[in-house]
């Protein structure tokens, strides 16, 4: 059915750089094209032996070209998987780089709305230019998403920032939210660049390339509403079987989505209340440095002390507003997109276990049937072998997650303490300065202490 | 050294001075000054060698505090803390302090003890007791007196006021405080039986002068504009303070949930699961470094208190000069209307509206023997104003001198101390800042090797 089109695993898909910029090295041309013969890969081979890096990689994973088959449906262990990423990364293989930006309004009779400038440029041979600049609307950021899923119910497809707000903003339109809703969208898409199958998806090259009209015109094709609702009131009936017979291994991925899910909410919360805690202090500190000054109007001999510790206090409350800041742009928004992530996680389990229960409904039937065997068999044939690349699809592009996700984590927490560190540094400076000069005053002081004083 | 004024009629000397044997015993302090020699007062048969005793360095500490229960005036039950006080002597020679008295008091004791050195020694700043309630609270700190720390800061507070009193150079001399220090049973009573309570000025006779006062020295006025000044500008520190608090506390301690939740987490992760655990064990330090940091802060914020309540005490002495003065105009004024009643009955004219006058128009005159009579009672009181009127001067300007050196020495206390505050408060930020940089190190040293 739908084609699983895994570039050949051999190239690295490179692990994300610090998480939160989305700037990932990406992955190449893939050696296998619609369909996929051992001459093509071994001309592709040839082609590429002048760039001494890729051969080195090829060759290290010869024995990944052994063990596939050369159809599109080409399993690959997660361990060799792991073999590639923990290859360096090497950002000259990323050829596909996408900017979201420029927020504007539109105003119709009906709606009001806001779409996004996206800017990519490319040296893919596939895209006709090198350049592409189109606008946006989040409506299309959804379809996009949804059509990936179609495509490939069972790949780890990357979140979409929520529709609307859960709670304290009003607007739709305030700052804020859009500047955060632009972030995330650029990640967005970034991760499926970096995605070694979803970067070559054909809907992902027509949303970054079509004009307005053409999205339209190409977003009318395919599978109409009513079927595509039919699809889902049946998957929803077979999920609930596919969970009976799930494989083992599949059984400790679901426990971990589930714990993970529930630890990264917190986390999200967490996160999110130390920065309200954070913006409370702040503003309180912002009202206690002033008294000081206040109060130095009316003691003549403590004016330099009581000013001296007044401008400290000013400056601790601008290195906490700074590591405020670095807090909202290193951490929160990768928390906040993992447990978006989750959420997709259970969505991916769910269409696993769909597929699943579709063959074992069809092999159930198989054994109450007599009449239309063949046919039967036939489909389970063709079941067995979705179920297998579906399972295998996911197998490989879990572990890929995983270890984007520990580096995203990593990454998003070894900044924050960085930012305490920094915060706690300048304080120290600041009052340590303070400090000097009061004893050195003092020193002054006593220096030139009369006899008459004691 | 300084003298309390001496005045016959207010007595502002303690009274039981010469029952018990010789005046002001010398008090010296750790902290206070040396004595200058042997005071040259009569010493007492028997007494030679508490005066030399007394001579010697004294330690003061308010050392323990305890839960007691008792009954009280009304004869119901109740729970209060006693303090126990232990003075020491110092030895000259080798150091060594040797207790040589100790006894309990609970909090309405030091009350009175500051009540009677209020009346008597109304030119003094005297120091102020630490509150008699926990204020400016932040929401972690109890409000109950009963808490071990509020008794604690409070303990604290109260060794400080005897410190603050020994160390002052005429507040230690006196009998009372002496007797504070040394004699638990009948206390009470012996301050009581000094009548100090009756030789108070009423609130309201205070409140009266300060408002009809024609002529107080500026200096007093400007004083109680300082004053003003300072404990407002205290009271809305120590606010914004407890409310700095309070966020701090927030911060530090939502980042203990890190801790907890890091610790699940890492049940289900190979690799990263070690880091996880061990940078959320530090998240856990973080969360409760907060507790002693913001407790050293709680004794920053009772060394301003200090001042807060100062500046009452220093309000106390201006509305004591205000009185003076009040009362000396009142009685220039009374002095100048009895002379003016004078010659108008001398040379008989009436410039004035006097009831006698009125009378004597319609009733008829008086005769020149009632006259006269009325004209020797007048000028008995005129002499008699005259003298008071030169002494309430005297009085006047005594206490305007004697104040104004002891307001100075309190200006220079005040800048010391407070100036010393607000460097510790520098050198706790400091620890503050010293301590987080250390955690959270540790802490990305976890994150990185996840």
């Amino acid at each position: 059915m739908e084609g699983d089109r895994l570039a050949s695993q051999a190239r690295s898909s490179g692990l994300p750089a610090g998480g939160a910029t989305g700037e990932s090295p990406g992955v190449d041309a893939p050696l296998l094209g619609g369909s996929g013969s051992s001459a093509l890969l071994q001309a592709e081979v040839l082609d590429l032996d002048e760039d001494e890096d890729d051969l080195e990689v090829f060759s290290k994973d010869a024995s990944l070209m052994d063990m596939n088959s050369f159809s599109p449906m080409m399993p690959t262990s997660p361990l060799s998987m792991i073999n590639q990423v923990k290859f360096e990364d090497e950002p000259d293989l990323k050829d596909l780089f996408i900017t979201v930006d420029e927020p504007e309004s539109h105003v119709t009779t009906i709606e009001t709305f806001i779409t996004y400038r996206i800017i990519t440029k490319t040296s893919r041979g596939e895209f006709d230019s090198s350049e592409f600049e189109v606008r946006r609307r989040y409506q299309d950021f959804l379809w996009l998403k949804g059509k990936l899923e179609e495509a490939h119910p069972t790949l780890i497809i990357p979140p979409l920032p929520e529709k609307f707000i859960v709670k304290g903003m009003v607007e739709r339109f305030n700052d804020d939210f859009i500047e955060t809703r632009r972030k995330a969208l650029q990640k967005f898409l970034n991760r499926i660049a970096d995605h070694p199958t979803l970067t070559f998806n054909e809907d992902f090259k027509v949303f970054l390339t079509a004009q307005a009209w053409e999205l339209s015109s190409h977003k009318k094709q395919g599978p109409g509403l009513l079927s595509r609702m039919g699809q889902t009131v049946r998957a929803v009936a077979l999920s609930m079987r596919g969970v009976k017979s799930r494989p083992e291994e599949f059984m400790e991925m679901n426990n971990f989505i589930e714990i993970f899910s529930h630890k990264i909410n917190l986390i999200d919360k967490i996160s999110q209340r130390i920065y309200k805690e954070e913006r409370e202090y702040s503003d309180e500190m912002r009202e206690y440095g002033p008294i000081h000054i206040l109060w130095s109007a009316s003691e003549e001999d403590l004016v330099d002390t009581l000013k001296g510790v007044a401008s400290c206090i000013d400056k601790c409350c601008k290195a906490t507003e700074k590591r405020m800041s670095g807090l909202s742009e290193a951490l929160l928004p990768v928390v906040h997109e993992y447990v978006l992530y989750s959420e997709m996680l259970m969505g991916v389990m769910k269409r696993r276990d769909q597929i699943q229960a579709e063959l074992d409904s069809k092999v159930e039937a198989l054994t109450y049937k007599k009449v239309d065997t063949d046919l039967l068999t036939e489909e389970i044939g063709k079941l067995e072998d979705k179920v297998e690349c579906a399972n295998n699809a996911l197998k490989a592009d879990w572990e890929r997650w995983k270890h984007n996700m520990q580096n995203d984590i990593k990454s998003a927490f070894t900044d924050m303490a960085e930012e305490n560190i920094h915060y706690y540094e300048q304080c120290l400076a600041t009052w340590e300065s303070f400090l000097a000069s009061q004893t050195d005053l003092h020193m002054e002081e006593t220096s030139e202490d009369k006899p008459e004083s004691h | 050294m300084e003298q309390a004024p001496r005045d016959p009629e207010r007595q502002l000397q303690p009274a039981p001075l010469e029952p018990l044997g010789h005046p002001d015993a010398g008090l010296q302090s750790a902290v206070g000054e040396e004595a200058e020699g042997a005071r040259d007062e009569s010493p007492g048969e028997g007494t030679m060698t508490e005066n030399n005793f007394w001579l010697k360095k004294i330690e003061i500490s308010v050392s323990e505090a305890e839960k007691r229960t008792g009954r009280n005036a009304m004869n119901m039950q109740e729970t209060y803390t006693a303090y126990l006080i232990e003075t020491r002597s110092v030895e000259h020679t080798d150091g060594q302090s040797v207790l040589t008295d100790s006894l309990w008091r609970r909090y309405s004791e030091f009350e009175l003890l500051r009540n009677y050195l209020l009346v008597y020694y109304p030119h003094i700043v005297v120091p102020p007791l630490p509150e008699k309630r926990a204020e400016f609270v932040w929401h972690k700190l109890s409000a109950d007196n009963m808490d071990p720390d509020f008794v604690e800061r409070r303990r604290i507070g109260l060794e400080n006021f005897l410190l603050r009193v020994a160390s002052h150079p005429i507040l230690c001399r006196d009998k009372i405080f002496y007797l504070f220090l040394t004699q638990e049973g009948n206390w009470k009573e012996t301050v009581n039986e000094t009548g100090f309570q009756l030789k108070a000025d009423s609130r309201l006779k205070a409140l009266n002068a300060t408002f009809r006062v024609k002529n107080p020295d500026k200096r007093f006025t400007e004083l109680k504009h300082y004053s003003d000044e300072l404990q407002s500008v205290i009271s809305h520190l120590l606010r914004v303070r407890a409310r700095v608090a309070d966020r701090l506390y927030g911060v530090y301690k939502v980042h203990g949930n890190y801790g907890r939740v890091f610790s699940e987490w890492s049940a289900i992760e190979k690799e990263m699961g070690d880091g996880l655990q061990s940078a959320g064990h530090h998240m856990d330090v973080y969360a409760s470094s907060i507790d002693d940091i913001l407790e050293d802060e709680e004794h920053y914020a009772d060394q301003l208190k200090e001042y807060l309540f100062y500046a009452e005490a220093l309000r106390a002495v201006c509305r004591k000069h205000e009185l003076m003065q009040y009362d000396l105009e009142m009685a220039a004024q009374d002095l100048a209307s009895k002379k003016q009643q004078c010659e108008e009955l001398a040379t008989g004219t009436v410039r004035t509206f006097s009831l006698k006058g009125m009378t004597t128009k319609l009733f008829g005159q008086e005769t020149p023997e009632q006259r006269e009579a009325r004209i020797k009672v007048l000028e008995e009181q005129i002499n008699e104003g005259e003298q008071q009127l030169k002494s309430k001067n005297l009085e006047g300007r005594e206490f305007v001198k004697n104040a104004w050196a002891d307001i100075e020495r309190f200006k220079e206390q005040k800048n010391h101390d407070l100036k010393e505050a607000l460097i510790s408060y520098a050198v706790m930020q400091i620890s503050m800042c010293k301590k987080g940089i250390q955690v959270w190190t540790n802490a990305k040293e976890c994150f990185s090797k996840m």
